[in-house]
């Protein structure tokens, strides 16, 4: 049996409460609050709780996915990336960097993020980045 | 926010507007209970008589999309009876004599009736708020998702300079962030006309900068698209390819359906998530991506407090983390990137951007540091615009009322806002895989006031019609005199009861950001 409890931030909201994740054999079994964090001081509020349900989820997508004949059909990651990689730079080739538009997100993390417009303006060559902070 | 959430339980006047703070940010509700029981006062504006409307010293329901009107009256008030801060005015501003010029056009009896709020409570905000020793604006969408959304930003701002209470403990104007790594996003250069750090795309100086530290062979210097520039770009076959990691467009944006025939004409769209989102279901391809309890990295939350997001478990299945995709796919595209973890990201990062300069992995063991920490021995800045604002003095803004894109007529008598609740976020692709939230509340609804319920012939779980000039949807309908009469109300997170196929995308001409906050629908008992 391997239990251990895992320190992070809420993923749910922007006022970043710190909790714990109990892990048990692998699986994120509950959440608790952490007593010395900053915004929070051992609260949490009904989503933080219950953050670690949906993190298991049977609906979770487990391999990469790509559309053949009309349907989304389960191929290995070289392909994906592969097809990906190459369809980017067929399509920056035929019409230009700005033909190509990246949406980053307010839910991954601040090194995501960074890496997404890196990619999109130092390898695409283009500023079209853009993401849901006004939603 | 300029100031930190904890300074808000000592503010003496705390200022609320389009903010459900209880249900969006509750454990800022928190701090701002806790500076009631230690005597300070609360006055909540917002249209639907949310929860923390039940707490506060006044109330008052401002009309949809009259943010403006309100707060120049507040203001034109604070002149007439000079209460503003001379002083603060004089050092720190600029641009005062025009916006007085303007503000002298709003006396508390026309705004009154531009809003719907007695000139008696105008008065009475304009009297604590100025007179407070220290006083919080707090705000959300409620203020931004407007035609007029940046407007009505400049004026919470004109209205923290006019009275100095900005730049010290417990002050300051206090944007609460919707998603939880927004600021992050932003900071990070998620934006069509900044670099990390908010530095300009079109300064040559930056740009060479970022060309060197990148290693690139040219950056453009030509602001990207927004969002909405991206759609119709897709739609007019300017844009071929959209690349989206981690967001989904089918449900949250303004007018669904022509969100979703422009999906449909991308030549390449890619979709990086870890659920498979109505956007996904249109992707060429989907790279599932982890969750936040399957990889390491950090969150800035909405008082620019950078923390730490830690590895609990191993991804599941095969699914990757984000920025390990991201990397692969730029190794294949010809633009080869290898870190060896999130940590020496981090350690880039530092170096291009200023305002993280201090920032390590090994400093974020404890609470974390709020930015600007320019160098390793920075303690983090806890409140902005000490002693001097970002741009020198600070601008004061002309700004006059414009009413809403759209207004009620007899074709579409309703106003339509839309919002979140407590059990949710952001389009459900998480609360709504958690069993016990989604049991909190599985379907949407519309916010209905009796009186107008009556009319219709609908009582309580009835099935309704709405329909906009952008589409229509069924709704059940929840009767609460939370909302006014010829107002109703939905949550935008659930897709089979879709707000979002209403909403107007007419947006704010600066930010971009779409009135969701007000639009006209017709309200029909359903058959
Ligand atoms: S626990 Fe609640 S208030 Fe705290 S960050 Fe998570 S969602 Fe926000």
């Amino acid at each position: 049996m391997d239990y251990r409890t895992v320190l992070t931030t809420c993923a749910y909201c922007g006022c970043g409460c710190s909790l714990y994740l109990e892990v048990l054999d692998g699986r994120v079994i509950h959440t608790f609050p952490c007593k010395t964090g900053p915004v929070n001081e051992g609260k949490l509020c009904v989503k933080g709780w219950n953050i670690h349900e949906f993190i298991h989820s049977p609906k979770r997508l487990t391999r990469p996915l790509l559309r053949q004949n009309g349907t989304l059909v389960e191929v290995s990651w070289d392909e994906a990336l592969d097809f990906t990689a190459r369809r980017l730079r067929e399509i920056k080739e035929a019409h230009g960097s700005d033909s190509l538009a990246f949406l980053s997100s307010a839910k991954i993390t601040n090194e995501e993020n960074y890496l997404i417009q890196k990619f999109a303006r130092a390898a695409v060559g283009t500023n079209n980045v853009d993401h849901c902070a006004r939603l | 926010m300029t100031n930190s959430i904890a300074e808000l339980e000592d503010a003496d006047c705390i200022f609320v507007i389009g903010s459900n703070t209880t249900s969006s940010h509750p454990l800022v509700a928190t701090r701002i209970f806790r500076a009631k029981e230690k005597g300070a006062r609360l006055v909540v504006a917002d249209p639907r008589q949310i929860q923390l409307a039940l707490k506060a010293d006044l109330y008052v329901r401002q009309n949809l999309g009259t943010d403006v009107a309100l707060l120049n009256g507040i203001m034109n008030v604070i002149l007439t009876r000079n209460w503003h801060a001379q002083s603060f005015i004089d050092e720190r501003t600029e641009g005062f004599d025009e916006f007085r010029k303007v503000i002298a056009g709003y006396p508390p009896e026309r705004v009154a009736e531009l809003t719907g709020v007695a000139a008696s409570d105008i008065i009475q905000i304009a009297e604590w708020y100025a007179k407070a020793k220290a006083a919080s604006i707090v705000y959300c969408m409620g203020i931004t998702q407007h035609t007029t959304g940046v407007d009505n930003v400049k004026s919470l701002a004109n209205l923290a300079m006019l009275t100095g209470q900005i730049g010290r403990e417990s002050t300051g104007v206090n944007p609460l962030r919707g998603q939880n790594n927004v600021q992050g996003a932003c900071d990070m250069g998620g934006l069509p006309n900044v670099y990390p750090a908010y530095q300009a795309v079109t300064i040559p100086d930056i740009q060479k900068k970022f060309q060197n530290a990148w290693a690139a062979t040219t950056l453009s210097d030509k602001v990207g698209l927004t969002i909405p520039g991206m759609l119709s770009g897709l739609a007019q076959g300017s844009v071929r390819a959209l690349y989206v990691v981690g967001e989904n467009p089918m449900v949250s944006d303004p007018d669904v359906s022509h969100v979703k025939k422009a999906l449909q004409k991308a030549e390449l769209l890619v979709v990086q998530d870890i659920f498979l989102t109505p956007t996904a279901e249109l992707a060429h391809v989907v790279l599932p991506g982890t969750s936040f309890a399957e990889k390491d990295g950090t969150f800035s939350n909405t008082e620019r407090r950078v923390q730490r997001v830690r590895k609990a478990i191993e991804p599941l299945g095969n699914a990757r983390p984000d920025w390990e995709i991201i990397m692969e796919v730029s190794t294949r595209f010809g633009y080869p990137m290898h870190y060896g973890s999130p940590a020496e990201i981090m350690e880039e990062i530092a170096r291009v951007t200023p305002s993280y300069g201090g920032i390590t992995f090994d400093r974020l063991d404890g609470p974390g540091l709020c930015w600007p920490c320019p160098d390793k021995e920075h303690p983090g800045t806890k409140f902005l615009h000490k002693g001097r604002f970002s741009r020198g003095k600070g601008l004061f803004h002309a700004i006059d009322y414009k009413p809403p894109a759209e207004i009620v007529d007899a074709e579409y008598p309703f106003w339509l806002t839309t919002g979140r609740v407590h059990v949710h976020y952001h389009t459900g692709t998480m609360t709504r895989n958690s069993p016990s939230l989604h049991a909190e509340m599985p379907e949407g609804h519309l916010e209905i006031h009796p009186e107008d319920a009556h009319r219709l012939t609908v009582r309580q779980g009835d099935r309704v019609r709405v329909i906009s000039r952008r589409g229509e949807i069924t709704a059940k309908v929840s009767l609460t005199t939370r909302v006014d009469r010829g107002v109703v109300f939905m949550p935008f997170h659930f897709v089979e009861c879709c707000a979002n196929i209403l909403t107007n995308p007419a947006h704010d001409p600066i930010a971009k950001i779409p009135e969701y906050k007000v639009c006209a629908v017709q309200i029909e008992k359903a058959a």
